[in-house]
């Protein structure tokens, strides 16, 4: 084969693997794993979106919600939501976002749907995933009417759990505005040495673990 | 015969052993006597063997360097963070037993064999893979750092804690082995309309983070390795999600899901938790990037000056999701004046950057501190600045300056300055 011949060779061979590799991009090419059937996707497919898409059927009322939360919320959240130690308080703290920021779901939380979705995955905290949908449905509708969104007599499903209007729906903001500061990189008199004073010291705020030894659970401190 | 003179070579060091044993109990009775070649009983007795400790553990002398929590940051040990002891890292790579822990349901321990990862939703060809099947993709290594938002959070409203651990040790860094997720995504195939990329953790809260399809396609892993091992069950064993540079909780552990979708899902942990409540009452949310920020490791609260007025070296680390540090200045004077920190090989992408500078401390009182600068040109502000935005009492986003008291003693206090 002359010189010339070899080089156009490698360039067809070159283009060759090069179809190979696009054809490697193809969905499935790579060939492992197990394609998953209908009935595992829907197994596992448990998030819910905003717009209650993917809500399953099922419901539940107010006062079977009252019930259930009685038995398996109510430890650590309190009888009416008010929290208990330091679990999340549910109800409450609507207009406090600006100052005291008591956030509940109903002074927080923007989709009610994803309140199922959240008591579905996570809840309760020593159980998880041990409610059936008609008790979840309940138990939303329950927390909803503590906070006086939703009345007694309301009945949660997929279609008026996606209807419910949160008070804060509106209160995010999902666009990053940061970053939110500007400075140059000064070097020198960057500020008044003078005017410099200390404003705080954690040494004298008396409320840090210990540093060394065994790890300190601070039991019997009168930190917080 | 070669064989024969080791096997009498062990003999001799077997039959030795007595002996040495009576020479380190001489050397420890000189317990007063200098330091040195005379005296040390390691150098006068025969150390543990090969059986001793199959998987290995730090120095007995190194006891005060392990994850710490503070007792009153949450209601339950299962759902609260412990914090890596940065005074005690020496380069970028946190040890896996340092690495600090953040749970939602407790470090949850899943049988490998058991495990499996569905990608599905608006994809070409749904999968569900083995951890042997994730594993025959072809595979990174990259060193990220990884930061919870809340670094820090005890800092906002006043200096609180008195230690490098408690106020900066929510981040820890690690070289990640795993397949990138676009290596996936090709492999199912993302439909048009296939805009966002949820993750979902196997673990008792189930945690859901939604990633927009760009940074799922641009520099995400699916991981199993950290550090020379296998994920350790505090990071999500046997596989997490690594987000490089954004907060850490997006990094979902026990990874068990991936869902395709067009919008972003909006979940408890992108709304309920991890925003921010602004000063007017609206609530941050989507803050994914995590902002440029650095501390002085040495001195510190937990590390004081112990050998009087002379020269140290000054250390610390910088970090930013944003890409690369591009320098780090120090400051002796609590912020009039600056000077530049030499950076430490290697300087990598979204990765822990150590930064040295020498100083020669003249025994007086002094306010130091640490400013980073990325490759963006952002300069990490000063907390009065960080508050004037934020306000006076969020959780979340504090990457301000950290200033430490240095007193005449050489000891070293959390100060903040107004």
């Amino acid at each position: 084969m002359s010189s010339s011949a070899k080089i156009w060779a490698s360039i067809i061979v070159s283009g060759l693997m090069l179809g190979t590799t696009a054809h490697a991009a193809e969905p499935g090419s790579y060939g492992v794993g197990a394609t998953p059937t209908s009935d595992q996707i829907a197994q596992w497919s448990i998030a819910i979106k905003p717009d209650g898409s993917n809500l399953p059927p099922g419901s539940g009322t107010v006062s079977q919600g009252a019930d259930i939360y009685g038995n398996e919320c109510a430890a650590c959240h309190g009888t009416f939501g008010e929290g208990a130690a330091a679990y999340p308080k549910l109800a409450g703290g609507v207009g406090t976002l600006k100052t005291q920021k008591l956030k509940t779901v109903g002074s927080f939380w923007p989709y009610a749907p994803i309140l199922y979705d959240y008591i579905n995955r996570a809840m309760p905290f020593y159980a998880p995933r041990s409610l059936t949908s008609n008790q979840v449905y309940a138990i939303s509708a329950y927390i909803l009417n503590l906070n006086n969104i939703v009345p007694d007599d309301f009945v949660a499903n997929a279609k008026t759990l996606a209807a419910v209007k949160m008070p804060n729906r509106d209160g995010f903001i999902f666009k990053d505005p940061r970053p939110l500061t500007h400075d140059v990189e000064c070097m020198s008199h960057c500020a008044d040495a003078k005017a410099l004073v200390i404003t705080s010291d954690a040494s004298k705020a008396g409320i840090t673990p210990k540093t060394t030894g065994p790890v300190d659970n601070m039991q019997g401190s009168s930190a917080k | 015969m070669a064989k024969a003179s080791r096997r009498k070579l062990f003999k001799f060091g077997a039959a030795a052993g007595g002996a040495l044993v009576a020479a380190s109990a001489r050397a420890a009775t000189a317990a007063t006597a200098p330091a040195g070649p005379l005296s040390d009983p390691w150098g006068h007795s025969l150390g543990a063997g090969v059986d001793d400790r199959p998987y290995g553990q730090p120095s007995k002398y190194e006891k005060d360097a392990i994850r710490r929590y503070v007792p009153w940051l949450a209601q339950s040990p299962q759902a609260d963070a412990s914090f890596t002891p940065l005074q005690d890292q020496p380069g970028i790579i946190t040890a896996n037993g340092f690495f600090f822990e953040r749970y939602h349901a407790g470090r949850v321990s899943v049988n490998p064999a058991e495990w499996r990862l569905m990608i599905m939703g608006l994809v070409e060809k749904p999968l569900l893979l083995t951890l042997d099947d994730l594993k025959r993709f072809p595979s990174v290594s990259r060193t990220h750092f990884l930061e919870c938002p809340a670094n820090g959070a005890t800092e906002w409203p006043a200096a609180q804690l008195n230690s490098l651990q408690y106020t900066h040790g929510l981040i820890a860094c690690a070289e990640w082995t795993g397949v990138k997720l676009s290596t996936l995504l090709k492999e199912v195939g993302l439909k048009p309309n296939g805009k966002w990329l949820l993750a979902e953790g196997g673990d008792g809260s189930h945690l859901t983070r939604s990633v927009p399809i760009e940074k799922a396609l641009d520099d995400c892993i699916v991981a199993w390795g950290q550090n020379g091992e296998a994920l350790r069950p505090e990071q999500g064993y046997p596989v997490r999600l690594i987000v490089p540079g954004w907060q850490g909780n997006q990094m979902v552990k026990w990874l068990r899901r991936l869902e395709i979708g067009t919008d972003p899902w909006y979940t408890h942990e992108e709304t309920a938790s991890y925003t921010e409540l602004l000063p007017n009452g609206k609530a941050l949310g989507f803050t994914w990037v995590a902002e440029a920020k650095s501390v002085i490791s040495f001195p510190c609260p937990e590390k004081p000056l112990t050998g009087g007025p002379g020269n140290y070296e000054i250390r610390g680390f910088a970090w930013t999701g944003r890409g690369k540090i591009k320098a780090v200045d120090v400051s002796f004077d609590g912020g009039v004046n600056y000077s530049r920190a030499a950076l430490q090989e290697p300087v990598l992408d979204k990765c822990m950057t150590r930064f040295t500078i020498p100083w020669h401390w003249d025994g007086k009182p002094a306010l130091i501190q640490s400013r980073a600068v990325d490759e963006t040109g952002y300069v990490q502000p000063t907390i009065a600045e960080a508050r004037a935005i934020m306000g006076t009492a969020p959780v979340y986003l504090n990457n301000s300056i950290q200033t430490w008291q240095v007193l005449a003693d050489g000891s070293v206090n959390n100060v903040q300055l107004g």
